[in-house]
């Protein structure tokens, strides 16, 4: 029953959790991908995709996109409705496979990948709308996520030996320690479909945590926060990435979010990368301020309109 | 130190007890069955026991329990993983067939192998011992499963049924056509196996406490409620305990949303597979049961569509993937087809003077029918719905109730808000609504469109 993982790493050990992680402040600047050949993108990436493009029958919805998340880094994805992102997101999961191009996690080619697998390698994700598990309880939806990592098999679980039954035990000792991490520790036995909003938002996080991934992709997070959880999600999204020592990408909306959270923001537009940068680089990027106001919302189309 | 022990015993022993209490139960009411046939019955008046083995003989019960098996491995399949099976007849079939190739007097070969058989060592044919070819037919069971699972399973829910559907049918043509494949007699066609092998009970037979053979005879009938019942009771405990840990929690999380499972890493064909495989366990332990115990001879007639469907029933009636739910659901509609509805009928008729004794077992599938269209209409849950189940039937989810407007949500809010506060604080609140409603009610001013 136990899957063949690339890494064997011990359920329960968090590393780095806390104690010697460094702040916010003192995390090293994301490693930028160079043409010149200094850094080779595929090793010194979590994830590097590269060259990715998609087609469904004769539309294309991503056009030859790359893209790379430095370890420990925080990076976003905008774009208008309708750009791709979530398209992009789903080859990345192993969801829909690419037409073209090479998907890399921690160095591999994973773009054959099936997206269980992909998972027990270290990808997690959320869902734009969120794909709870409603009649589990919270605790019982993250230990599904355990799976990879669990060990037991049909005889054991039946004779519930000593291993088995150790192996529960931790699980679900780390499910509640990750209930507890994402702030709904209260809920640990409530069906996941009786948890608020935000909850189920939160309970999804601790989900995609307990993969224990190097790579959390968050699919619309902050959608149906008010401005207080949104801050409180910057906190803690940061922490995730300082004391999980996870890369964190993100998928979003709310501008003002991604501007303050990010570290390097990609911007898609009708399935091609328009423009990639810092927060500031993009907020006065031209390209990306037409793409999302319209020729006729900046001052030059104005001008052309006049 | 020793108040101590004498304190904490009661409460340890209470406490295991309590932990225990579905074997304790259950080892009970096996137990009081079989007492109740096999010593108070005979001893009693015939006044008394003549309801009673009118309404409830041993036949039917075996046929209950032997049912309860089935209806507990289907459940694996449907209530645990939610893979609609409609060909579940098939791994009956295959272990029905296991036993009449493995247990039986010879149709066709004159192979002769003994192995731990009560039958007598100079009978041709091959005798297998009952618990070994239980083992042996669920393993081919779930071989079985595995084979046709693995194209099958890749499909979604309308497709799997009708591809289990189609499966089904196919094993019993092939059973009915099985006097001549290739030019072999594999298993007999049409006729079927006859005289496949009782039970032994080995050393309680010998000691005179148990008849040597559980035969269709009374006394036979009345240990094989012993037999079944451990059959039963088994399937009830690996149920229980495949649920609990990381299997069960995959099966339900691909019944609850499969593409979401995936992403957190549970392999969807791996998983169902399993689930297959250990409902195709149970099915064909059922069938060396039913073949050994209830109708000693396996023939294609038996292994009809219908059967697939009665099994359904009890799993849905019961109340899916709650295995008491299950079990109850499968005495019920096995007591009503092989002995209820005829009784039910003569009570009629004895009440009324019609003559439906004859005629209301023949109705049956229209009854269930009934029954079924009552059951969801009603019941939709099952009789003993599993608790998390019961939830979904009747309420709507907290996002979903949410999604049909912000505002109704507020509004239960504030009211709930309202009904905690204290007085003092509704006067309050009242004031400052009172003061704001004049600025509430006034019409919004006309504004221009900012963008």
């Amino acid at each position: 029953m136990s899957e063949s993982l690339p890494d064997s790493t011990q359920l329960g050990a968090t590393p780095n959790s806390g104690a010697d992680a460094p702040t916010a402040d003192a995390a090293p600047p994301p490693t930028r991908p160079t043409a010149t050949g200094t850094v080779d993108p595929v090793t010194a990436n979590v994830l590097y995709a590269d060259h990715i493009t998609i087609k469904f029958g004769g539309l294309i919805a991503v056009n030859d996109v790359s893209f790379s998340i430095p370890p420990k880094s925080i990076v976003s994805l905008i774009g208008p409705n309708g750009a791709g992102k979530t398209t992009f997101f789903n080859v990345l999961t192993g969801l829909y496979q690419a037409t073209e191009g090479t998907v890399f996690l921690n160095g591999r080619d994973v773009t054959l990948i099936k997206p269980h697998l992909r998972a027990a390698m270290g990808m997690a994700r959320t869902f734009q709308n969120i794909r709870l598990f409603n009649l589990m309880t919270a605790e019982e939806n993250v230990m599904v996520a355990m799976h990879p990592h669990l060990k037991a098999g049909v005889a054991s679980t039946i004779l519930r030996l000593p291993r088995q039954h150790r192996e529960e035990r931790q699980a679900r000792d780390t499910a509640r320690e990750l209930l507890e991490y994402v702030g709904i520790g209260h809920a640990e036995g409530e069906l996941a479909r009786n948890l608020s909003y935000g909850d189920q938002r939160r309970l999804e996080i601790a989900r995609a945590m307990a993969l224990r991934p190097k790579v959390l992709l968050l699919d619309e997070p902050t959608a149906g926060m008010n401005p207080q959880e949104s801050a409180n999600f910057n906190d803690f999204v940061h922490r995730v990435r300082d004391e999980r020592d996870m890369s964190v990408l993100l998928i979003e909306h709310d501008m003002s979010v991604i501007m303050k959270i990010s570290e390097r923001i990609t911007v898609l537009d009708r399935g091609s990368m328009i423009a990639e940068g810092t927060p500031d680089d993009i907020r006065s990027n031209q390209t990306v301020i037409e793409a999302y106001l319209g020729k006729t919302g900046t001052r030059e189309g104005k001008r052309n309109k006049t | 130190m020793s108040t101590t022990a004498t304190q904490a015993q009661p409460s340890r022993l209470r406490a295991t007890l309590y932990r225990q209490r579905w074997p304790i139960g259950y080892v009970t009411v096996i137990l009081f069955l079989f007492v109740l046939y096999e010593f108070i019955l005979p001893s009693l008046v015939k006044g008394v026991t003549a309801p009673i083995t009118a309404w409830l003989p041993v036949a039917t019960i075996n046929e209950c329990l032997m049912w309860a098996i089935m209806a507990l491995g289907l459940n694996v399949v449907v209530g645990y993983a939610g893979l609609l099976d409609l060909g579940y007849v098939a791994f009956w079939a295959l272990g029905g067939y296991t036993a009449g190739w493995l247990m039986a007097y010879p149709f066709n070969w004159t192979l002769n192998f003994h192995l731990l058989s009560p039958v007598p060592a100079r009978a041709p044919g091959t005798h297998i011992n009952f618990w070994l070819v239980c083992i042996i037919a669920g393993t081919l069971c779930a071989v079985l499963g595995i084979i046709i699972g693995a194209p099958t399973l890749r499909l979604r829910g309308d497709y799997l049924a009708l591809v289990t559907l189609g499966f089904g049918e196919v094993i019993t043509q092939f059973f009915r056509n099985s006097n001549d494949i290739a030019g072999r007699n594999v298993a007999n066609g049409d006729p079927g196996i006859s005289s496949i092998d009782p039970i032994g009970t080995g050393p309680l037979g010998a000691a005179g406490i148990a008849p040597k053979l559980l035969s269709n005879s009374a006394a036979g009938n009345v240990w094989k409620i012993l037999v079944l019942g451990l059959l039963v009771g088994l399937c009830i405990f690996i149920s229980l305990r495949i649920r609990e840990g990381r299997l069960g929690r995959a099966w339900l999380a691909i019944r609850e949303d499969e593409l979401a499972a995936n992403m957190m890493g549970v392999p969807l064909v791996r998983t169902k597979l399993l689930a297959y495989a250990v409902g195709a366990f149970f099915g064909g332990v059922g069938g060396v049961a039913n073949a050994s115990m209830i109708t000693t001879a396996v023939s294609p007639s038996g292994f009809d569509f219908g059967k697939s469907v009665l099994v359904l029933l009890m799993v849905v009636l019961g109340g899916m993937g709650n295995v008491w739910g299950v079990t109850v659901g499968a005495f019920l509609l096995a007591w009503l087809n092989s002995n209820g509805l005829k009784q039910i009928g003569v009570q009629l008729d004895s009440w009324f003077g019609t003559s439906l004794a004859g005629s209301l077992p023949r109705y049956n599938y229209l009854i269930l029918g009934l029954l079924l269209v009552l059951m969801m209409l009603f019941r939709r849950e099952g009789l003993i719905p599993e608790q998390r189940t019961a939830a979904l039937m009747h309420t709507a989810s907290r996002t979903e109730a949410e999604s049909l407007g912000a505002d109704s949500v507020e509004a239960a809010s504030e009211t709930e808000a309202f009904a905690h506060s204290d007085a003092k604080a509704d006067a309050l609140i009242a004031a400052s609504a009172a003061a704001v409603s004049p600025v509430l009610n006034e019409p919004e001013p006309e504004r221009e469109d900012v963008r």
